[in-house]
């Protein structure tokens, strides 16, 4: 790509948030969508009045992000260590993939949100719960990917290191193990958005703190346009993490797809 | 972990140096090989012999079971019938996988390891650890004209050099008997008439028992001491032809001789009559 290419590949997207974020201000300032709600006006905060939440409301956001990004980080982690740990045990037991596979398959029918108010009763208010949900919509992508990764290696390349003297041990070290590292890195991806999208849900069912939290606090109050901030800091969050990820891909797994 | 049985490694410890003494131990002997998938017959009833340091040739059209019969001879199967017999002893596949290296048709370099680490695969399997394989792989680097480029990725060399390293990486398993499947089907005509020349050098250097297996009856003559010629599947030996200069003969006036010319009718005439 070209530098003047790459610019227009920046350029594109941030001009289309741009226009919309100008388009927005202007209906929410002539109150055009509130009279569209049939609403009153303080309720549609414009882009501006949300950035200014964002500054008034730092201290607020950032206590409650800190909290709302530990749950996610660990989530996260938890689902990360799990997932590659079962993707391997599958791949290497046959047996253990037979009786597993359709299970996990099939447990992703069951919407795993919808349970967190009974981990909170189980668990309580503490981070136990958010991070139990995390984990659990976090396992599926990270496993399956890893899974496929694992499962997608050339069958003459597991011939050849037999001819070259690896031992079971040493196929999986050598050839599967970085042939699925790509595979898990999008597994990953997809599963830190939804991570964020868990620990709001998580802190829905019942805690005293995080941005999920602070966003019921605020509808309750009808401060919408904090309650955006909040919105903006998850998205903030998501946004970050996706692209450490990318960045920790292309250095440590750069032969991937 | 679930285990599965690992093939015994020769000297599992050890770095095998490239250069082994010929003797006879070294030669190979298939009788009566018969292999079926299912109900379809791959290779019906083939002897073939190769001596000590021998290049046996196999030709044959496409899907007369060549890569089986590799794989066969490699230990990776068991055929279904027949005797395969590595070093004067009728050997079972564990047995053969710990004295055969294979190189495949493609190269199947890891692209996560540089050059020297991709060479010194088998030694790095057998538990040998890094500095010292590499330590054993250099040597032959400098050797075959792959000098400088010990730590380049396989994904910044050109195909010729893959093959290269391919090959290196077969040598340095260390095995006395070397498999080749048509190491140069991937290549341009002109990288390719270079490789045969690199790997008629490199076999004087490094001298092994080798079947080569190619569906192409210049490269096979060129590069061979005899030619089997197999018939269509399943596969059986149906012609035998040898060239009588040594091997290792420059290839222009080589492949372009009266006697290289009868020697290829001969070839393909078998080819055309195995075929039908």
């Amino acid at each position: 790509m070209s530098a003047g290419a790459r610019l227009r590949a920046v350029l594109a997207p941030l001009a289309l948030v741009a226009a919309a974020l100008g388009l927005w201000e202007l209906a929410a300032r002539w109150e055009l969508l509130a009279d569209l709600l049939r609403i009153e006006p303080f309720l549609v905060p414009a882009p501006s009045d949300i950035a200014e939440a964002l500054w008034t409301d730092r201290e607020l956001l950032a206590e409650d992000g800190w909290v709302t990004l530990q749950e996610i980080v660990l989530g996260f982690a938890l689902a990360v260590a799990a997932g590659l740990g079962f993707a391997t045990a599958l791949h290497l037991s046959d047996t253990l993939r037979r009786a597993f596979y359709p299970v996990l398959v099939a447990s992703q029918t069951v919407p795993i949100i919808v349970i967190a108010p009974i981990l909170v009763v189980w668990f309580g208010f503490g981070i136990g719960p958010k991070l139990a949900i995390i984990a659990l919509i976090c396992f599926f992508p990270i496993t399956v990917n890893t899974l496929d990764g694992l499962r997608s290696v050339d069958p003459d390349l597991t011939k050849l290191m037999r001819t070259l003297d690896a031992g079971r041990a040493r196929i999986f070290l050598r050839a599967e193990a970085p042939s699925a590292l790509p595979y898990a890195f999008s597994g990953a991806k997809i599963a830190v958005a939804v991570a964020v999208i868990g620990a709001v849900f998580g802190e829905w069912a019942g805690s005293d703190s995080g941005l999920g939290h602070l966003m019921l606090q605020a509808s309750a109050q009808l401060e919408t346009a904090r309650l955006f901030a909040a919105v903006v800091v998850l998205s903030v969050f998501a946004i970050g993490l996706f692209a450490l990820l990318s960045l920790l891909e292309r250095r440590i797994a750069w032969w991937g797809r | 972990m679930q285990t599965t049985p690992e093939a015994p490694a020769a000297e599992p410890h050890s770095i095998s140096q490239p250069g082994l003494p010929a003797d006879a131990g070294t030669a190979l002997a298939i009788e009566g090989l018969e292999h079926s998938f299912g109900a379809l017959r791959a290779i019906a009833g083939l002897d073939l012999a190769a001596g000590p340091r021998e290049v046996l040739g196999i030709v044959g059209p496409s899907g007369c079971g060549k890569s089986t019969l590799l794989e066969l001879i490699a230990g990776l199967r068991e055929p279904t019938r027949g005797r395969i017999a590595v070093g004067g002893a009728t050997a079972a596949a564990g047995e053969r996988l710990a004295r055969c290296a294979y190189m495949p048709q493609r190269d199947l370099l890891l692209p996560w390891l540089s050059a020297i680490d991709n060479a010194a695969l088998a030694l790095r399997n057998r538990g040998v650890r890094r500095d010292a394989a590499r330590r054993a792989t250099a040597p032959l680097f400098e050797r075959f004209g792959l000098a400088g480029f010990e730590h380049s990725r396989p994904g910044e060399l050109s195909g010729g050099m893959r093959q290269r390293v391919a090959f290196l990486r077969t040598l340095m398993a260390g095995k006395p008997v070397l498999l080749l499947d048509e190491p140069f089907a991937s290549l341009d005509a002109l990288t390719r008439g270079e490789m045969q020349e690199w790997l008629a050098g490199a076999l004087v250097a490094e001298p092994r028992t080798v079947v080569l297996v190619t569906h192409d009856v210049e490269e096979a003559l060129y590069l061979s001491d005899r030619v089997a010629v197999l018939s269509a599947r399943p596969g059986r030996a149906v012609a035998e032809v040898s060239f009588s200069s040594p091997r290792a003969r420059p290839r222009p006036p080589a492949i372009t001789s009266p006697e290289f010319a009868g020697l290829r009718e001969r070839a393909l005439a078998a080819l055309a009559e195995g075929s039908r």
